[in-house]
Formats: structure tokens, sequence, C-alpha cells
């Protein structure tokens, strides 16, 4: 496997430096099909890690010695364990469909090269991530992601409001990367070493404490990049950049690094105290607060936008239960139908010109009948109803929820999940259902081209059947496989054997109900129009609720009076501090030079007599000194 | 008995002083020159003085050469004030101020 | 009271007062002959204590010669005299005269708390210049064999200093 395994990361790289350098002078047919060729040999090679791994014994190689300096050693390397495996396929698979469907979305672009030579550096960058085995070389890629996502998210960047966002997302990230950052240099102090196998192994030997502190500061970071409260309000914004951008780094991968990191690092978490708890409550929070959110909105993205952060919560409080594969199952299952709820918002939003607003939209479903189609089933998966993928893993969580007797997270996952099948609904209901809203004179929507649906349908297949490998519940196919990989949680010491016992199939039952009632109601309040569900009117009756719902909970308010102003007003105050100051000072010591020096010239009288009475004064003080010691 | 030496010193002290004030009160400029020679006379009365007390003839020998000096400064000197007068019409020191500030 | 003694209090009496009216003198002719007294008690002085060459140098070179400089020179300058006033301007003078006081009781205080005693004594001794012939000759002896090279270097002083003084003094240079 080491033969062949560095390439998987290499082929985009070669293909974003190739199109980066030479891209201007290459037709945008050759850059597109010269990034979509790279990532599909990573993902050729992804198969074939995944085909050959050895479930006895986890492939840590170095490739070269990177930082040797005395205490301080740190490689870049590799560590392909199951988990890694699986990321591979997850981050290759979706970007290959994204740059699939990027050919046709982006086509006209004047920056066509350059965002085909974005695309594969993100992917490199996500992929080193993934294979990295120590704490510098995550960091480094975790970095280079955000990077990627600053580029991407601005990427037309003459418009004001792009940038901004990019600033938004790179700073709020940066905040998290901070707590990360001395995360590391925890570990480095606690363990003397950064390498994953060296501190794994000797986790259990430190202090619960200290680890707790490490693992609080590696969690910062996780907040950041996967948009968990409160670092969530860059992932909205960052909805400015191309929406196969919002499909592929915002939905399917990066921001799931923050669980991966925590999945990865489960030792640290395992044996620290109180961390977890701070997890799962900080994921439960998110997925209400995603969810809440999402019911208001009507640009068609922020939907999908909050969505994601709520599923995300979803993840960490799977995580914070300990019951990692559940998590990382409904990563995996995630990745397919949020890329998939994507790249079909996209392609409505292609087909009308760029019109995000759903209020702007209905009745599509003639226009666009195969988009209509693959939005259907990605939204089934995503309420949560069975056979679909959601269903399996994120009903998963909440049964697990039940079974270990959190009640609480079961209640408000299971809220969650409601609002989410309700809000999926409403989206559908509004863009696909009713009359058209929008001048049917002046817009006439169309079905994408091949290239976007070719996508789409694929995703959609996978949508379907992905939840398969975790079926029956805690005894499927990834359970067996990700195993290994989470040798201390408590799924793996877990009493219950799993399987479709009377207690699972009831809780799989209520599940789909709750989700059957979202979808139910949505349609009875859009599609329907049933009066006594009118939402203006409801609307007018909640007003408060309504107002805290569309405004995000004021957190952006909040952090502009906490943060910005309070930065602005530091830096005025230290800019006027050196303006009066520091050069005040300087320039005064040099008035005073010069005033002293007006001063004494008028001791030169030009007069000879003076110059004389001076001397002889001095001779008589020296004479006083000489022979009297005066 | 010849006078001591501390008498001869005292004069010498008295006409060193008197000389100096000379130079830095008077403002015609041929005063001054005179009020320097007159310092420089008191230090040959105390040179030979000290050359009497030490018996030693060293103290009369400096004088013969601060006799020389005295006069060829005299002679340069006064040609100095002849040129300087000549170029500003005064022998008033106090008019002399070209290098004020 | 010796007759050494009265003479010395005569001779540094006139001194002293030549040097006193050589400032206070309005006139500047005045002033170089008030000088002259000075000087020529300043002879006496020397003889008092038996420096006779030197003696007869102050009067030939200091009276004769450069007082009689002074006076051509004052004679030459005549043309441009302008009324001016004696003293300099409003602070120097008490400033001076209190400068001046200070030095001579400073030196006054030095001489009389013995300090001026320190000295190695030399070899020649009124007897030993007798010896040899008297005050010239011992000082011209020694004059042209240990101070030889200064007394040289005089001479060529003397003459660049003659130089100097013509070029100088010119009207058109």
């Amino acid at each position: 496997m080491e033969a062949y395994l560095w390439i998987i990361p290499l082929a985009p790289l070669i293909a974003f430096l190739v199109n980066f350098l030479l891209g201007r002078r290459m037709t945008d047919a050759a850059t597109g099909l010269f990034a979509t060729g790279s990532v599909a040999v990573s993902l050729l090679l992804s198969v074939l890690v995944f085909v050959q791994l050895d479930p006895e014994h986890v492939l840590n190689i170095e490739l070269y010695s990177w930082i040797p300096s005395g205490a301080f050693q740190v490689g870049v390397g590799a560590y392909v364990d199951q988990l890694t495996s699986l990321m591979l396929l997850v981050v290759t698979s979706v970007s290959l469909l994204v740059h699939v469907y990027s050919i046709g979305y982006m086509r006209g672009d004047s920056g066509y090269y350059r965002f085909f030579s974005y695309l594969p550096l993100f992917t490199f960058s996500m992929l080193m991530l993934v294979l990295s085995n120590n704490f510098l070389q995550l960091y480094v890629f975790w970095e280079a992601v955000g990077v990627c996502s600053y580029l991407l998210i601005g990427f037309w960047y003459t418009r004001a409001s792009a940038s901004n966002a990019a600033m938004k997302a790179f700073i709020v990230n940066r905040v998290g990367d901070f707590g990360f950052g001395l995360g590391v240099v925890l570990i480095f102090v606690t363990f003397g070493t950064l390498a994953y196998a060296d501190v794994f192994a000797r986790a259990e030997d430190v202090a619960a404490g200290t680890l707790t502190v490490i693992t609080l500061l590696l969690f910062m970071g996780s907040m950041g990049k996967s948009a968990q409260w409160p670092l969530h309000t860059w992932l909205p914004d960052a909805m400015e950049g191309p929406t196969p951008v919002s499909a592929l780094i915002h939905a399917a991968t990066m921001v799931t690094a923050g669980v991966y990191l925590v999945a990865r690092a489960n030792p640290l978490f395992e044996a620290a105290a109180g961390t977890l708890t701070v997890v799962a409550v900080v994921g439960l929070v998110t997925a209400l607060l995603g969810a809440t959110i999402g019911l208001v909105q009507n640009d068609i993205k922020r939907v999908m936008a909050y969505s994601t952060i709520s599923q995300l919560g979803y993840m960490f409080f799977a995580l914070g239960m300990g019951a990692y594969v559940s998590a990382i199952f409904h990563l995996f299952t995630h990745a397919f139908f949020k890329a998939l709820l994507f790249l079909g918002a996209g392609s409505v939003m292609h087909g009308l010109n760029g019109e995000t607003d759903m209020r702007r939209m209905g009745g599509l479903r003639r226009y666009m009948p195969q988009t209509f189609a693959t939005l259907l089933i990605g939204s089934l998966a995503l309420a949560g109803v069975p056979p679909l993928a959601g269903f399996w893993s994120k009903d998963e969580i909440l049964g697990l929820a039940f079974i270990e007797h959190q009640y609480w997270i079961y209640g408000l996952g299971t809220l969650a999940s409601f609002f989410t099948a309700f809000y999926i609904t409403r989206l559908m209901a509004l863009t696909f259902l009713g009359s058209p809203r929008f001048d049917t004179e002046t817009i006439h929507p169309h079905e994408s081209p091949r290239s976007m649906t070719v996508s789409l349908w694929t995703l959609a297949g996978l949508s379907v059947v992905a939840g398969f490998v975790g079926a029956p519940p805690e005894a499927g196919f990834i359970h067996r496989f990700l195993a290994p990989v989470f040798e201390h949680g408590p799924e793996a010491t877990a009493e219950h054997a799993g399987g479709f016992t009377t207690e699972v199939l009831l809780l799989m039952l209520t599940a789909t109900t709750v989700s059957v009632l979202g979808i139910v109601l949505g349609l009875a309040v859009y599609a329907w129009r049933t009066p006594a569900l009118d939402p203006a009117v409801w609307g007018r009756r909640l007003r408060p609720v309504y107002n805290m719902l569309v405004h995000k909970y004021y957190y952006d308010e909040l952090y502009d009076s906490l943060f910005v102003r309070t930065s602005r007003a530091l830096g005025g105050g230290l800019w006027r501090f050196d303006a009066r100051v520091v050069d005040g000072a300087v320039n005064g010591m040099a008035r005073s030079v010069s005033d002293t020096g007006g001063t004494m010239r008028r001791l030169q009288t030009g007069l000879v007599g003076n110059y004389a009475l001076a001397i002889s004064l001095g001779l008589v003080a020296l004479v006083a000194y000489l022979f009297f010691q005066v | 008995m010849s006078p001591p030496l501390e008498w001869y010193l005292l004069f010498s002290a008295a006409l060193f002083s008197i000389g100096l004030v000379g130079v830095l009160v008077r403002r015609h400029v041929l005063i001054i020159f005179m009020s320097v020679e007159l310092m420089l006379n008191a230090c040959n009365v105390a040179l030979v003085a000290f050359g009497r007390h030490l018996n030693t003839l060293t103290g009369q020998n400096f004088v013969v050469f601060v006799v020389t000096v005295a006069a060829a400064e005299a002679a340069v000197g006064l040609g100095l004030i002849l040129a300087l007068s000549r170029h500003k019409d005064t022998v008033d020191v106090g008019e002399m101020d070209i290098l004020k500030h | 009271m010796t007759a050494l003694s009265v003479l010395f209090v005569l001779f540094a009496a006139m001194g002293l007062f030549g040097a006193v009216m050589v400032l206070v003198a309005r006139n500047p002719v005045h002033s170089v002959l008030f000088m002259l007294s000075a000087f020529v008690s300043v002879a006496g002085m020397f003889v008092l204590m038996q420096a006779e060459f030197v003696a007869v140098l102050q009067v030939l070179v200091y009276s004769g010669a450069i007082l009689v400089l002074f006076l051509f020179v004052i004679m030459l300058l005549a043309r441009s005299e302008r009324p001016i006033p004696a003293l300099s301007q409003p602070l120097q003078a008490p400033v001076a005269i209190t400068v001046g006081l200070m030095l001579a009781v400073e030196i006054g205080l030095v001489v009389l708390t013995g300090a001026v005693d320190r000295g190695v004594s030399g070899p020649d001794t009124p007897q030993a210049i007798a010896a040899v012939g008297g005050n010239v000759e011992a000082l011209g002896r020694q004059l042209y064999t240990t101070w030889l090279l200064p007394f040289e270097v005089a001479s060529v002083l003397l003459l660049v200093a003659a130089i100097g003084a013509i070029y100088l003094a010119k009207e058109e240079l």
C-alpha cells in the first residue's frame, strides 16, 4: 500500500499546480478535465486502500523527517486505519461528483481555471488532513483547508459581500484554531511528542485534568471548523461562494473535519474528565439552534446551511455520548444527501439565473423534473424516512440516546428531528410545488445539463443505499468495520448486542412517526394551504419568536458589538496613542534639543571680554579645586 | 636679611590680579594689551623668586625666554591691532563682535 | 627692618600703584607712562633678588622696546580715536573685580598656608654663582650649554615675529 498511498493526495496537488500556473493558457475544458481526472485517480486508489486494508494492523508510515530539532521531532507521515480509509472514500467520492457538476455549473465564468485549481487544492489539503499521523501535520492542513475555504468563498471577490463572508469565515475559524493550537502545544508539553501512535498509547497515563484541558482546547478547533455554537456564525454567510463549493466544503468535507478530530483523538477524549459532556451539550444546543433558525429562512442555500449546522450538532452529541461509530456513520450518510441537496439547490439557481429567494420560486416541478426527483430523495433522506440513508444514521443516534437513558438528549434530538422534517418539506413545497411566484413571461426555468444531473442522480442513489452499511442498528457492516478504531468507547463495551430488538423496533417506529408528522405539517402549511395554518397569521401571532429566529438569535449583532466594535475602538485608541504620545515624545525631544541649542547659542556674544571672563572664572575654580579640594 | 619668599609671591599675585582685572574691565584694545604685559611681569617675578629660593638659575633662564616671547608677541599683536583698527575704524573691543550668534 | 625690606616695600608700592593707574588712566599715553613706572620697579625688585641680568633685560626690552612700540602704535591709531567709555558692559566690571579679588585671595592663601615650600634645592647657591664669576657669567654658561636649543629657537621666533609684524601692519597687502 505504501507504494501508491501518496498518489492519493498528490494527484489533486498536481492538478492544482498545473491549472493554477498554466490555466490561463489552457482551455476551460482542459482544466476541468484535468482536475476531475486527478480526483478520479484518487478515488480509485482510495477504493484500493479500502480493499487492501489490514484490520489487525494500523499502517503508520513516515514520509520524511520535517522538524528534527532536539526534543521536538515532527515528521510528515500517514496513519491509515479504518477511519482514515472511510474518510478517504467520502472525500474523494464527493469531490469527484462536485468536480463533474462544476464543469457544467461554472461554464462561462471568467475564473474557470482558478476554480479548478482551488478545488483540487482543497481536495489535496483535506486528504492530507485525514491522512496525517501527527498533530502538527493535522494542524497545518487544518489551516490549509481553511485557506482554501477562504479562497473559494470569496471566489467572486469583486462582490463585497463575498469577500466579507470569506474574511468572516476565516476569522471565526481562527478563534477556534487559536484554541486548537494551544491544545497542540499542550499535547507536546504533556507527552513530549506529537505523533498519534505515541500520544494515544500513553493517554491513560496522564492526569485526567490535563487531558480535559487538552481536549477542550482541541474541541475549540472543532467548534470553529464545524460551525458549532457559539462559532457557528460563519457558515450561513459562506453561502456567498459558488454552490459546488458549499456542497463540497460546507456540507461534506471541511466542516466534518471537526467531527473527524474528535473521533481520531478518542483515546484522549475518553480519558479526559468531562469534555465529552461539554461536546454533547454543545452538539445538542447547535442541533436545536440550526433547526429552529432554518424554519424561517427564505434563502434556499441558507436553509441548507442551517441544516448542516444542525446535523453536525447531531454528530457531536453522538460523539459526546461515546457513540463514535454512529457519529461517523452519520457523517458518511450526511455527506451524500447534504451534497445532493446543495447541488440540487445549485441546479435550481442555475435554472433561474441565480435566484435564491424561495418566495420567488414555486411550481418548478414541471420545469425541472430531474432536479425535483433527486431533491425529493435527498430531502426524504434528511428527514429520516426509512429506508433512505438518513433514517439509519440519524435515528440510530437518537435510539442510542434513549437506550443509554439520556432522555434529555433523546427528547431534544427528536424535537430537532421534527423541525428538520418540517423545514425541508417547507423548502420543497415553496420551491417545487404550487404555482410559480415568478414572472413566467420573462423567466424561463430549464433543466440543468447532463454534467450536472449526472452528479445529482449518483448522489441520489448513494442517499438511498448508503444507509444499509449501518443496518441492522449497532450490528451493521460499518460497526464491525470501525470497531477497532474505537476500542475505548462505550459502544464497544455496550451490553446490548444491537440488531432488531423489540426496543429498537419501537424506537425506529417512533422516529419514523415524528418525521412523517413533520412532513405532513409542512405540506399542510405550505402545499395544501390549510387556512387554519396560514404561516403569515402564525408569524404575526408569534412575532417575538419569529423575529428572534429570523435574526438568527441576534448572534451576529452580539458579536459585532462585543468584538468588532471593541477591536475597532482599541485600534483607534492605539492609533491615537501612537500619533500623540509616541510621535509627540519624539517630536518633543527634537524640539527640546533645538530649544536648548537656541538658548545656548546666546553665550556666543562675539565679545572677547566675555570669553576672557569665562576663562578667568574657570581658572579661579580650577585653582580652588586643586589646592583646596573644594 | 632679604625679604622672605612669601612677600615676593604675594606681590606677584597682586600684580597678576590687577592685570587680570584690567584685561576684563577696559575696552581700549591697547590698555588690554598692556594689562597682559603686566600679568607676564608678575609671572617673571614669581619665577625669579622661586629660582632664588631653590638655589637654581633655571628661574632666570626661563625669564629670559619669557621676555623674548613677550617681545615677539607684542610686535605681532600690535601689528594685528593696527590691521584690525584700520578695518573697523575703532579701538573699542566692545564693537568687535563679528562672531556674535 | 633691614634695608632690603624697606627697599622691597618701596618697590612693591611703586609697582602696584603704577599697575592700578594703568587701568584707571583715561588717556592711553598716561597708561603707558604708568606702566613704565611699574616695569622699573619690577626691575628694581629683580636687583634685590640678585638677578642683575634679568633686571637689565627688563629695562632694556620691556621699558625700552615694548613700551616704545606701544607709544608708536598709540600715535598711529590717534586718528581713529573716538571718545570711548572706559569700562565695558554693565555687569562685566563688578564680576571682573570680584574674580580678580578671588584669584588674589586664593593665591595668597596658597602661599601663606605653606603649600609652597616644596621643591628640590638646586646647586646654584649665591656662593657658587660668585665662584663662577657673577650672575651674568653663570647665567650665560647655562644658557649656552643646557638651554642652547631653546635659545636658538627663540631667535628664530623673533625673526618670524618681526616679519609677521611688518606684514600684518602694512597698509596695502
